[in-house]
């Protein structure tokens, strides 16, 4: 029987995240891809803004703190200065899809050598559940206290549909992380993805399809059937790009 | 060493990259493009990297990734861009990273125009992003000394861990003077700096976060760190021409491009006997109280601030150390108006002849 070990970029620190947040099993699946390359000592983990910030106090390993919205702009600057680093930033829907949309479509679309992480909870977990430009149709928040409403709010983005439209990237995948297969699925998604970055390929992405229990208002296993029944039918896990498999 | 024609905005490229800086990312904006022009090619050459960024604010962004990696960086904008910036900014004096940034100052507010201006003098020495932190704020009057802040801009911000800001209006990145451009710096070794957070293979050490998050107490514990770096930089950094003040009756206060020609109009003024002499900061941030504050008043009939801004920004750091003992006149142009020499001989004539009374 193979032996269990903590990944060697996570700390023992107990998790601070809320009862049921997949974001500890998110940083747990990126660290133990981080091993498998073999790059625990020299990675570069650029932080966002909202609760992966949390990142902080479990990972591990050198990080770089963005301003909102910035980690693909910093992670620019970082790795055309350090071209042999594994670098790697985690956003959230906010982060990502909102605030920091031109800098991730641009450095997407630059071909950088990193990979983006994107946790997508169709909320922001930090400020208290506001709508999210992921946010689904219908889907209560803060803001959007009658359900998000298409007419006025827009339609939630579809991240990997749009970078994986882009010439550049070399690897786009979606993953759930909301059964044991979807979270082996995602590591291994994670680690295919470094390995390419570790080959010079180019720009990675990777959505990893997460939950909210605090600010969706359900309990953690509930979170589980609300993913299963409204968030994977429109955010449809899978690979959408791939240049390696196709050579 | 060989003087060459350089035009402003190139030539403070080419004395950055003599000062060591390896990294460059910026957005296209009137009048600075040929900063980041001249580095898209001169950057690879040493080895250093040029990202044209989708934005001011992920190109300020970019810089901030790239001297966390122990590198030096700069950007460069004018007045638009430099607002969007200002968010990085402030991020870069969160974390104590160096940085050097260039804004080839254009009339304002808003998009305002794209000829020379000096109406970011408050946002650069005042508040150049949130959170009440300062830089140092430097404004050369000549190409040549834009070249000599802009060599020696990284030493400044790597002693102070600190970005440190060069104010020149349009007029100094437009034209072209002779220079001499410095040696190239050697800038090995660089990678050990305390704030490159970039682990090398086989190091030894605990894990660095850079973050620009704290908690309360160290953030203020921060804070005061910082009051007292200020306070070191009045006390020791300071620079500043006092151009005939010996027996000047009638100080002009004025600093980059109209300091030029102010300096024209009182040689002109003399020579007719008037007893006219100039303060010229070099250094906006610190600002040169002690030039001011130190005039012979018994003699000094009045200080006139001549300022590309209406209405004029530095009058007020120069009304606290003339403390009501001298009146203060200004005038200038703003918008993107430039005054000839005619102009400010006049003008400085009419008040000095109490004309304007």
């Amino acid at each position: 029987m193979a032996e269990y070990k903590r990944a060697s970029s996570i700390l023992s620190t107990p998790s601070g995240f809320c009862p049921g947040c997949m974001h500890s099993t998110a940083i747990k699946i990126i660290a133990e891809a981080v091993d498998a390359v073999g790059q625990s000592e020299t990675a570069m983990h650029i932080l966002p803004v909202g609760c992966s910030t949390l990142n902080l106090a479990y990972w591990k390993g050198d990080m770089i703190g963005a301003a909102h919205g910035r980690a693909s702009a910093v992670a620019t600057g970082f790795k055309r200065c350090a071209p042999d680093r594994l670098v790697f930033a985690y956003q959230g829907d906010g982060d990502l899809a909102a605030i920091g949309l031109a800098e991730i479509m641009s450095a997407a679309n630059r071909g950088e050598n990193f990979t983006v992480i994107f946790a997508n909870n169709q909320t922001y977990g930090m400020t208290g559940g506001q709508m999210a430009p992921t946010t689904l149709v219908g889907q209560k928040t803060t803001t959007c206290r009658e359900g998000r409403n298409p007419e006025s709010m827009g339609y939630p983005l579809k991240m990997c549909e749009l970078i994986s439209n882009l010439e550049a990237p070399y690897f786009v995948a979606r993953y759930a992380l909301n059964t044991p297969k979807g979270v082996i699925d995602a590591r291994k998604g994670i680690t295919k993805a470094f390995k390419y970055q570790l080959e010079g390929k180019g720009f990675t992405f990777i959505e990893l399809l997460t939950n909210c229990p605090t600010n969706w208002k359900l309990s953690p296993l509930a979170t589980i059937d609300y993913m299963n029944s409204n968030t994977i039918p429109y955010f449809v896990p899978g690979v959408y790009k791939d240049k390696g498999a196709q050579l | 060493m060989a003087k060459i024609l350089m035009k402003g905005c190139e030539a403070v490229a080419e004395a950055a990259v003599r000062g060591g800086c390896r990294f460059f990312a910026g957005y296209p904006i009137t009048p600075q493009n040929e900063i980041p022009e001249y580095l898209s090619w001169r950057l690879p050459e040493v080895g250093g990297a040029f990202v044209q960024g989708e934005s001011e604010v992920a190109s300020i962004s970019m810089v901030y990734g790239a001297s966390a990696g122990g590198t030096r960086a700069m950007t460069s904008s004018s007045g638009p861009g430099i607002s969007l910036k200002a968010e990085g900014i402030s991020y870069l004096s969160s974390t104590k990273l160096p940085a050097f940034i260039v804004n080839v100052s254009r009339g304002g507010p808003g998009l305002g125009s794209i000829q020379p201006a000096q109406q970011d003098y408050l946002q650069a020495t005042k508040a150049m992003g949130h959170g009440g932190f300062r830089l140092m704020v430097f404004a050369p009057a000549t190409v040549q000394e834009a070249v000599d802040i802009a060599y020696d801009a990284f030493e400044y911000a790597e002693r102070d861990r600190n970005p440190v800001l060069m104010l020149m209006d349009g007029c100094l990145g437009a034209i072209m003077e002779t220079v001499e451009l410095p040696p190239m710096k050697d800038i090995t070794g660089k990678e050990t700096a305390a704030w490159n957070v970039k682990r090398y293979p086989g190091e030894k050490r605990s894990p660095r976060a850079l973050t620009p998050v704290y908690p309360e107490m160290f953030l203020e514990y921060e804070n005061k760190q910082r009051a007292k770096m200020y306070e070191a930089w009045q006390k020791n950094d300071v620079k500043v021409e006092e151009f005939m003040l010996g027996d000047a009756e009638y100080v002009v206060a004025a600093y980059g491009i109209t300091a030029r020609l102010a300096k024209e109009a009182i040689l002109r003024l003399r020579a007719e006997g008037f007893r006219v002499g100039m303060i010229r900061p070099i250094t906006l941030y610190p600002f040169p109280k002690k030039s001011f504050d130190g005039l012979d008043y018994s003699l000094v009939k009045g200080i006139i601030d001549i300022e590309l801004a209406i209405p004029a920004q530095m009058r007020d750091d120069i009304a606290l150390e003339v403390k009501d003992r001298a009146p203060i006149y200004e005038f200038g142009h703003s918008g993107g108006i430039l005054m000839n020499d005619e102009d400010t001989y006049a003008q400085i004539k009419k008040i000095v002849t109490g004309g304007d009374k």
